[in-house]
């Protein structure tokens, strides 16, 4: 059994299990509570919920709130906003589903003392723009944290989820789940009703700009490893707009957030002369796009297509003008607190520049690609919708109930529903839970785990440990071995796949089938070595699972991104093959499905319905 | 910016240990202080200096873009509610910043369990726990009708496309 032969394994009965405690896994916990009294509630996170997930550093807006209480924004013009948006596509049944509770959440946040910033005028939450709220956000998530730790049975810090667990009587069913203690090595095996997926999106699937030491600077966290795709995946769940990465347009080096500058701020963008260079592409945009460039807002990717051609035609580089905001000093204020309350690397890129924004016009730059489904983009999976109006196709149970019995997601996770953001994320945890207690209160026979399934699965868990221990054996010192692979050689392995063959920034964002085809096949070999990853300790061994989820997550990226064969979202990424927007035969939703036994994927369409004019 | 641990100060309390959301602030054996062990997977979030009680970690940019000689400082003090900023800029401007981090005490939010039990028959209604009220909305939940529909047909490959309106009967 080698290096930890003494690890036990510990069973954890439950109703309900909440995988991932982030923004979604904290509103889907208390909401199992609210609604299941007398349910088991277990929350398993492998970091520590008090400053786990993409808001671990805080933020400084909540970027979806509707205000219907003064009449600002209803839940059509929300739909309107997210489908304009992402090109035409995306769940409006979902996203109206988000839109009508999103203010209850954030009410809650406010009573719970979020400090929200109020216009000393109105008395209204201060807009920062039409969709976005300011906040003193630094501790965010511990205040999230705090109502979810209240409301759980029991929370698993520092447990590292690493496979769903299927009913042994039903294939389509999930039973539980099961992972490692990331401390003591012990392994658990979850045995749940209902389980709730809310791990996140997935940072480095793409190279980042950021090299060698400053790896870890990606825009979204660097422990967002893909879990939320890979665990419903393996479990034979469909999954939508997985070829939809999203690309931020961000401040140089440290992917400082530029929304509170074009919003708040006021500040705007201009190329190295000087000049406002995005109307200089809108006839070549919309040969490609057509009358999509004439909408409004101008949507996200559209405007990141402008950036790329403006640097391409070696105008760059592109610079925000903040020199004259930043002469009012409340402006100046927010500019700097927006970065310390979410992005801190970016004050201190600008403090060891010498960038002061009131002297400088500071740099911007387009980011590698992400894949998640909370932001300017919508990948994941494929989910049941509000049962009161969502159309047959998008509806087979419970609300946010995978295409696997009992097996329920948020945020990040669940597809088809961009700009939920935070706020949508704690809410879309809140509508899976309130569904899972249902489904749970309905249950005419329990699910069963297979104790083989399990017990297998824990030899396949630990095995990069022994597999460096072995092979450790061989060599001197150093990280060369002929035996094994580690986790960040894996890694960056991973990162170069996807760069140079499915789109990332070396090739700038373009990709075609024959490049698709034969990313493919090198993502192929890479899997075949990751059951010789080698882990020389239990931290190493997190690695090496946020590894295999992010190979996973990036096939199934890949297999979608060759499916779809046009250019929908062009500034995120181009098919060079099909370089134009196609709504004849693409305005549509894509789904894959992977089959564990034959190491295959199934590709389908689905249709997209407009539930609001 | 990766994060880096000043010997003198640290006191081996583990505190960096448990927050940091990478695993990476780890107790070396030989000193039994903390230290960074993979920079490289380090996001700057500063949860591990905001948590050390000797503010014995600090961080310096990450070495392939930012240049030496700047320090971004933070003390964070839950008891008074406020984070305190400390900006040092490589040619010796600084700037400092304080803001409000909780409005109410801490451990003050009431558990879910506190509010009255739901009735069995708001059970398969769409509204979430203090829905309708805490939308503060007089109409209660916005809902739609079911017969707004419009629906994209699949458009298939041989690139036959019809934009159909479908209507559906009933809500479930
Ligand atoms: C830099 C930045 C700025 C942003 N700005 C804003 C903003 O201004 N306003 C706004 O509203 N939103 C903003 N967002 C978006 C917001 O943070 C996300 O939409 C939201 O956090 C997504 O919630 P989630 O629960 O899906 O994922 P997360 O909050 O990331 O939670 C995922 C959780 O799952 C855990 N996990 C992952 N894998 C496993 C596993 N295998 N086993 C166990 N646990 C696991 C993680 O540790 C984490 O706790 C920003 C995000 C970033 C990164
Ligand atoms: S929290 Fe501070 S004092 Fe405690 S181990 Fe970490 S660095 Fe040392
Ligand atoms: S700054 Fe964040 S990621 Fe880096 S060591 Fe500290 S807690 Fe971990």
């Amino acid at each position: 059994m080698g290096l930890f032969g003494g690890r036990k394994t510990i069973t954890v009965d439950t109703d309900i299990l909440v995988i991932g405690g982030g923004m979604a896994g904290c509103g889907a916990t208390y909401e199992s509570r609210f609604w299941g009294r007398d349910l088991k509630v277990v929350t398993v996170e492998k970091a520590n919920i008090e400053r786990s997930g993409a808001v671990a550093q805080g933020l400084y807006a909540i970027n979806c709130y509707m205000g219907m209480q003064w009449d600002e924004n209803q839940p059509e013009d929300f739909v309107r906003y997210a489908r304009n948006d992402l090109m035409g596509l995306t769940r409006e049944d979902l996203s109206y589903d988000i839109a009508r509770h999103v203010d209850s959440t954030v009410h809650k946040f406010d009573e719970w003392g979020l400090p929200i910033m109020r216009d000393p005028e109105t008395g209204r939450y201060q807009r920062e723009g039409k969709w976005q709220i300011m906040i003193h956000g630094e501790s965010y998530k511990p205040i999230v944290a705090e109502a979810a730790r209240k409301a759980a049975d029991e929370v698993y810090n520092r447990i590292m989820v690493t496979h769903l667990l299927k009913d042994k009587n039903n294939a389509n069913r999930v039973s539980g789940a099961v992972g490692f203690n990331v401390r003591t090595g012990d392994f658990y095996v979850f045995r749940a009703k209902a389980v709730i997926v809310s791990a996140g999106g997935a940072s480095h699937i793409f190279k980042p700009r950021a090299v060698g030491e400053g790896m870890g600077r990606t825009w979204y966290a660097p422990w967002s490893s893909a879990s939320a795709y890979a665990l419903p995946i393996l479990a034979g769940a469909k999954m939508t707009q997985m070829e939809n990465r999203i690309v931020l347009c961000r401040f140089k080096d440290g992917y400082g957030p530029v929304g509170a500058y074009f919003l708040h701020l006021k500040t705007y963008t201009e190329n190295a002369y000087g000049e406002n260079y995005e109307k200089t592409w809108y006839e070549h945009t919309k040969n490609l796009v057509g009358d999509y460039i004439d909408r409004e807002p101008t949507p996200t990717c559209l405007r990141n297509h402008a950036f790329h051609e403006e640097m391409r035609a070696g105008r760059g580089p592109i610079r925000m003008v903040t020199k004259e905001a930043f002469q009012d000093p409340h402006k100046e204020t927010v500019g700097w607190e927006n970065f310390l309350g979410m992005t801190i690397g970016q004050a201190v890129v600008w403090a060891s520049q010498n960038i002061d924004p009131k002297h400088t016009n500071p740099e911007l730059t387009t980011s590698e690609p992400y894949v998640m489904g909370s932001h300017a983009t919508c990948s994941g999976a494929w989910a049941s919708g509000p049962e009161d109006y969502a159309p047959d196709e998008y509806q087979w149970g419970y609300n946010r109930m995978m295409t696997v019995d009992g097996l329920f997601g948020a945020g990040d996770t669940i597809g088809g529903t961009a700009h939920k953001f935070s706020s949508g994320s704690f809410t879309e945890g809140r509508i899976a839970a309130k569904a899972a207690v249902n489904y749970v209160n309905d249950l005419k026979d329990q699910p069963e785990v297979c104790e083989q399934e399990y017990q297998e699965l824990e030899e396949i868990i630990y095995q990069p440990l022994e597999n460096y221990r072995v092979g450790r054996n061989e060599i001197v010192a150093g990280t060369v071995s002929p035996s094994y692979m580690l986790p960040i050689q894996g890694l960056q392995r991973l990162e170069k796949i996807m760069d140079e063959y499915v789109g990332g920034i070396s090739v700038g964002y373009v990709t075609n089938e024959p490049m698709l085809e034969r990313g493919l096949e090198h993502l192929q070999m890479l899997k075949e070595d990751i059951p010789h990853l080698g882990a020389e300790d239990l931290h190493q061994l997190q690695r090496a699972w946020e590894l295999h989820h992010r190979v996973l997550a990036s096939e199934c990226v890949t297999q979608h991104t060759l499916f779809r064969k046009e250019t929908r979202w062009p500034g995120y990424y181009y098919r060079g093959d099909h370089p134009k927007l196609d709504d004849k035969d693409w305005h549509c939703l894509t789904l894959s499905q992977y089959d564990k036994e034959n190491d295959s994927w199934q590709m389908d369409k689905a249709p997209v319905y407009h539930i609001v004019n | 910016m990766p994060t880096f641990v000043y010997m003198t100060r640290c006191d081996g309390c583990g505190h960096c240990v448990d927050i940091c959301p990478s695993d990476i602030m780890h107790i070396d054996k030989t000193y039994r202080r903390a230290y960074n062990i993979e920079p490289n997977m380090c996001w700057e979030c500063y949860s591990c200096i905001k948590a050390c009680p000797q503010n014995a970690i600090d961080d310096r940019g990450y070495a392939d873009f930012a240049p030496m000689g700047h320090s971004v400082r933070v003390l964070r003090e839950p008891e008074k509610g406020t984070i305190s900023w400390k900006l040092k800029f490589r040619d010796g401007t600084v700037k400092e910043f304080v803001s409000p981090i909780r409005t109410t005490e801490w451990g003050s939010i009431p558990s879910a369990e506190t509010y009255n039990a739901p009735k069995s028959n708001e059970y398969k209604t769409q509204e979430l726990s203090h829905e309708p009220d805490a939308l503060n909305l007089e109409d209660g939940l916005p809902a739609l009708v079911p017969d707004q529909l419009e629906k994209y047909s699949v458009p298939n490959a041989v690139g036959h496309n019809s934009k159909s309106k479908q209507l559906k009967q009933e809500a479930v």
